[in-house]
């Protein structure tokens, strides 16, 4: 087990890397607490499984260090690094057992026999895998390949950390549940940080402590669920976590107005728009779908908008608003009546964030 | 509602068949004709039944080719199955200088089997050829594949390696590029080294490829003519004599179509004999069920 920091990070696949555009990571600079389970969140092609194999040593880093528990182990290789990684499809060797699979770091690293089955025998038991123990791995279905993978890694108790690399991807949807369930579990039980790396908001935001959101080679954020949720500091985290993403709004600050161009204003809270009277840069509002409120008849303090549609999405309605030539989403539960024509919406103070060029302003 | 029987669909496989008993069904059956009958000339012959299988069967010559032949296929397969492997495992993975090695493998295979046979008897012959020359006047040891029969075998042999082995080469090759990265940084992780990695990751994702080229090698290498029909002609004496030389010697120096024949399908029979073996024998390898 080990506290992972990642200093001053940055890698490039470029032999010569000149311009920010050549760098796969731009700038990492993080700490991963032991026993902490974390997800790396963000789209495909952000560099979320670049600093996964970093982190793993399958990648070594053009700039920065990687220290485990405060020891430099930037130039070592995987197999001297205690580390485990659990791949997006099962990596197995096919011509042999179960039992083998699970055998087999533990045999590389010389330990006795006696030993490797005792170990072998505990985590088979705790990943539920007793009865294929003599089975060939290839035979098995993709859940319980992928618990092979995994307790590879466990089988050593020295590991640092486990892992994984988008590892439900060829999961179906059923035992995707089951299988997360399981990680859960297992990292309660055994207390070890796990590093999880997806582009699926749900897998992330219920696996994991710490999420971190990667975008275009950087983490905009880390933080627990609800902060990402309520306290997005980049408008890619309001967008990008929860569905439908934060509406965003272009701004001016008036007083202790936020100015919708062609809209209307909306009241800010007064500290929020003493910083944004200070602000030069760009300036956007944003809100949850969830926060709107939608009203029948429009009053002062709100803006006034078009609907465009309504989405049943069974347990709650997503409704598609027009704010002159602007869309806006907002959510309504099942019991709320479905507005038509010309609406209200009002913005409540406390959920309204301000961004100055992308950024939250705190 | 009812089906109808239609037999249309049957028109559309006509010339597939066609082709096939052109190609192959009607040259086969022919010899099975010639295989029953002692012909003495056109329009006259005489059916003999099973004589021919009996006479072939009990012919030392054709024993003898079949041994030699035998350990001829089993030495190429020995040599030409690791060796290939060797060297797909020791080519650049990417880059001008994988295209460059690819391109340099292929050459003796593009190059016609005769000429493969002129090729090596320049190559080793004792006054002008570059390794006969080396190896008689510069290392001082006598070698002539037209005196003796293990000279005449190594050449064969080496000739054999060089034409062939780029083909085991090459399949080993797509084998291993095949292998997605995450297997080998899997084995690195958990410490496995270049041995194990090759025993428990390579080699089982090869079989495939693998299976092609034991199969390929051995049919082919079974079934060899040209290139020692040009460079030893079969001998010194019989030495070099493989089932197909001598087949061509009884069908067609000696024009004994029956024998021939017979030889032609008892030899058939092996080679098709011993493919379904080894392929059964390989699709098994690595499915059990051990511990």
């Amino acid at each position: 087990m080990a506290r992972i920091e990642l200093s001053k990070i940055a890698h490039s696949y470029h032999p010569n890397p000149a311009e920010p555009a050549d760098y796969a990571l731009k700038r990492i600079h993080t700490v991963w607490k032991d026993g902490g389970a974390y997800a790396l969140l963000g789209p495909s092609g952000c560099g979320k499984t670049t600093l996964l194999n970093i982190i793993s040593g399958l990648v070594t880093p053009s700039r920065g260090q990687v220290l485990y528990d405060d020891r430099d182990v930037t130039p070592l290789p995987p197999e001297k690094r205690n580390i485990a990684q659990v791949f997006q499809f099962p990596v197995l060797y096919d011509t042999m057992s179960v039992y083998n699979n699970l055998a087999f770091p533990l045999r590389n690293r010389k330990m006795s026999d006696a030993r490797i089955k005792e170990r072998v025998l505990e985590v088979a038991d705790s990943l539920d895998l007793t009865p294929f123990l003599n089975k060939k791995a290839a035979g098995l279905a993709a859940d319980a390949k992928q618990k092979i993978s995994l307790g590879r890694g466990l089988v050593r108790s020295d590991v640092a950390a486990i892992l994984f690399d988008e590892p439900l991807t060829v999961i179906d949807p059923q035992m995707k549940w089951e299988l997360r369930r399981k990680l859960k579990e297992i990292h309660e039980q055994l207390k070890l940080t796990f590093i999880y790396v997806t582009h699926d908001q749900t897998e992330a935001l219920t696996f994991a402590d710490q999420v971190a959101v990667m975008f275009e080679g950087e983490i905009v954020q880390l933080g627990s669920p609800q902060d990402l949720f309520e306290n997005p500091e980049h408008r890619f985290v309001g967008y990008f976590i929860g569905s439908p993403g934060m509406n965003f709004l272009k701004c001016t600050i008036e007083g202790a107005s936020a100015h919708i161009d062609g809209a209307g204003c909306i009241e800010l809270a007064p500290e929020i728009a003493e910083k944004g009277r200070k602000a030069d840069g760009k300036l956007e509002i944003g809100i949850r779908p969830m926060y709107l409120k939608i009203h029948t008849r429009w009053t002062k303090g709100m803006l006034k908008a078009g609907v465009k549609g309504v989405e049943d999405l069974g347990s709650y309605r997503i409704v598609t608003l027009d704010v002159a030539g602007r869309t806006l989403k907002a959510m309504l539960s099942e019991s709320e009546a479905v507005p038509e024509g010309t609406v209200g919406v009002s913005f409540p103070r406390q959920w309204i964030r301000l961004f100055e060029d992308g950024w939250l302003i705190k | 509602m009812e089906k109808w029987p239609d037999n249309k669909a049957w028109l559309l496989v006509l010339p597939v068949f066609v082709i096939v008993a052109f190609s192959a069904i009607i040259p086969l059956l022919t010899v099975i004709n010639y295989s029953v009958q002692d012909i003495f000339g056109p329009g006259q012959s005489v059916f003999v039944g099973v004589d021919w299988f009996r006479e072939m069967l009990q012919d030392y010559r054709l024993r003898e080719a079949l041994w030699r032949q035998f350990l001829f296929s089993g030495l190429v397969l020995i040599i030409e199955i690791p060796l290939g492997v060797l060297i797909a495992l020791a080519m650049p993975k990417r880059g001008w200088k994988a295209s460059a090695a690819l391109v340099t493998l292929a050459l003796p295979l593009l190059i016609p089997w005769n000429t493969i046979g002129t090729i090596w008897i320049i190559f080793t012959r004792p006054d002008i050829g570059l390794l006969g020359a080396v190896i008689n006047n510069l290392l001082g040891i006598p070698f002539d594949h037209t005196a003796s029969p293990l000279d005449a075998w190594i050449t064969v042999m080496l000739m054999e390696v060089w034409h062939w082995t780029p083909l085991v080469a090459l399949l080993a090759y797509s084998g291993l590029r095949a292998i997605p990265e995450a297997y080998y940084q899997a084995a690195r992780i958990d410490g496995a080294s270049a041995w194990s990695t090759f025993l428990y990751v390579q080699l089982p994702k090869m079989r495939g490829v693998l299976t092609i080229a034991f199969l390929l090698r051995f049919m082919d290498s079974f079934l060899i003519y040209a290139e020692p029909f040009v460079l030893t002609g079969g001998g010194p004496g019989n030495s070099t004599t493989f089932l197909s030389l001598y087949l061509v010697k009884i069908a067609l120096l000696q024009f004994d179509l029956g024998p021939g024949a017979a030889f032609s399908l008892i030899y058939f029979i092996i080679v098709l004999l011993f493919s379904f073996i080894f392929y059964q024998a390989l699709q098994r390898v690595g499915k059990g069920e051990t511990v």
